[in-house]
């Protein structure tokens, strides 16, 4: 084994001896949360046309998904993300986007 | 070791005045200093969430070529006519300074992973950490003539967005009223796998308003439509009858640039308007790195830190990764965020996250106003060591112009994320 993959490994079986505790959880959500920047702006701040997530109630983000995912909210994607994640990664992201503040998102302003 | 107001004034300053011609970016007070080559999705989003999650202490050096960034997704809307490429050039400026991330407008002409450093025409970085996110290379090997500059006006490949969209945007415009168009569609795995339809359908959508009486031939290299196909065989036969002749394994073997005309293995087409789209490899920085090591075209990874598998302290992104996940922009800003964040934590001591989540969606438009999405949740497989696709992803029922608002959504929120 190269010495890099040794470091690696060493911060992996860091994750698995210590139980999973929030710095841990926090590595995993905040890439989690990231990848929902697509549609819902840096850290769930949208620049317009889907819901700011950014301070968004806990409670309200958790039952909005957890009905997207039962199918009990109709949507035209979102149902699509909700069914790939567990209830406890829906709470943990309800928990992360409601401590980021809001602020003012920035429409990157095109050249032409 | 947090780094202080002062110095990140020092570091911006440092990046202008040092942009070109000198390259000798002082060593300062951080945990250590990573080169991101390629500004594209995947190498801007690396930079700016290191820089974020690091809240500054890693310094980022980015080396990209181009003065804009210049999104290829949506932009087949220029040739359906409902774009401007204009709207889809951006400048770097706001990312830069927002973040802190020093920039060098610049080509990389070679890759030592010894000594760890960046060769450019006008100068060298030396690196802790690489992220290589050169996007794609085009292959000419079966298609020699199409290998050189002119044969690329003649016969554009607009398949990174710029001039060459604008390009054959103009051949359409100028093309005789009962004129064909021929696109040629590469083998998978190539960048964006519905866009080649997505750009079918926009040329279609142009022709029927402008040249009712023009047609479509697409030659596609793959046994059938590669992603969405049910949406677009539909959407075509719905709102294109009799336009598109779709033909199946149709590998091109010899491209006439002169006449447009294009061989394959069964027949000779001529075309008034010809799009080639080339087969593809891993950008040409990857290939300098030493990190192309799968068939000779992609990069292979760890997918917990994107690191490659051959050359250590060198990380690849984006479309350059070898995966069974496609190469579409927010997958790439997914892998960037995980590779950011891996960096981080491995420069920070803490442990890396074992087991990744991430998000994919892609929007294809069928007119100027309806899109479908394919979006699927991807999770880390211990076992497999890949990421796999979980249960509950897919594709819309039909194209409407709900998601073609989303689409536009998407779009604004993932620039402002990538370049804000």
């Amino acid at each position: 084994m190269q010495k890099h993959d040794m470091t690696w490994m060493l911060l992996i079986s860091l994750m698995a001896f210590g139980s999973a505790n929030a710095e841990d959880d926090a590595i995993h959500i905040r890439t989690l949360a990231a990848s929902c920047a697509a549609c819902h702006g840096t850290n769930g701040n949208s620049v317009g046309g889907t819901p700011v997530l950014a301070g968004l109630d806990q409670g309200h983000f958790t039952s909005q998904m957890l009905a997207f995912r039962s199918g009990e909210r109709a949507s035209t994607v979102m149902h699509r993300h909700a069914k790939g994640l567990t209830p406890a990664e829906i709470e943990q992201l309800a928990h992360y986007f409601a401590a980021q503040p809001r602020t003012a998102a920035i429409t990157p302003t095109p050249v032409e | 070791m947090a780094i202080d107001r002062r110095d990140f004034l020092k570091f911006s300053a440092g990046a202008t005045l040092l942009a070109h011609p000198v390259l000798s970016f002082a060593k300062a007070r951080t945990r250590g200093r990573v080169v991101v080559i390629g500004g594209g999705y995947a190498g801007a989003t690396a930079a700016k969430y290191l820089r974020m999650w690091s809240e500054g202490t890693i310094e980022v050096v980015v080396i990209e070529p181009n003065q804009h960034f210049i999104s290829c997704p949506l932009s087949n809307l220029v040739l359906g006519g409902s774009k401007h490429i204009g709207e889809l050039m951006f400048a770097y400026d706001q990312l830069k300074s927002q973040h802190g991330i020093q920039w060098v407008r610049d080509e990389v002409t070679a890759i030592d992973s010894q000594t760890r450093t960046v060769k450019m025409t006008r100068g060298q970085l030396s690196y802790d950490r690489l992220i290589v996110a050169p996007g794609v290379d085009f292959i000419y090997d079966q298609l020699p003539t199409l290998q050189g500059i002119d044969a690329q006006i003649a016969v554009p490949h607009a398949w990174k967005a710029g001039p060459q969209t604008v390009n054959l945007q103009k051949q359409l415009m100028a093309m005789a009223d009962n004129g064909v168009f021929v696109i040629s569609v590469p083998k998978a795995p190539y960048r964006c796998p519905p866009g080649p339809y997505e750009r079918i359908s926009q040329v279609a959508f142009y022709l029927k308003q402008h040249k009712p009486k023009a047609k479509i031939i697409a030659l596609d290299a793959n046994p059938e439509i590669t992603s969405k196909k049910g949406l677009f065989t539909k959407a075509w036969a719905d709102l294109y009858p009799g336009m598109i002749d779709y033909r199946p394994n149709s590998s091109l073997v010899d491209v006439d640039i002169a006449t447009r005309t294009v061989k394959t293995e069964f027949e000779t087409v001529k075309a008034d308007v010809l799009n080639v789209i080339p087969p593809q490899r891993a950008g040409k920085p990857a290939q300098m790195a030493g990190v192309v090591n799968i068939d000779k075209r992609w990069c292979e990874v760890d997918f917990l830190t994107y690191e490659s598998k051959v050359a250590p302290n060198i990380h690849i992104v984006g479309d350059a990764v070898s995966a069974a996940l496609p190469k579409s922009a927010h997958m790439a800003t997914s892998q960037a965020r995980i590779c950011a964040s891996a960096i981080v934590c491995a420069m920070n001591g803490q442990p890396i996250d074992p087991s990744p989540v991430f998000a994919n969606t892609c929007y294809s438009y069928v007119t100027d106003k309806m899109a479908m999405h394919v979006a699927h949740v991807y999770r880390y497989d211990a076992a497999k060591r890949v990421m796999v696709a979980a249960e509950g992803g897919g594709v819309s029922d039909k194209p409407s112009e709900q998601e073609g608002d989303y689409a536009q959504y998407w779009a604004k929120n993932i620039w402002s994320d990538v370049l804000t």
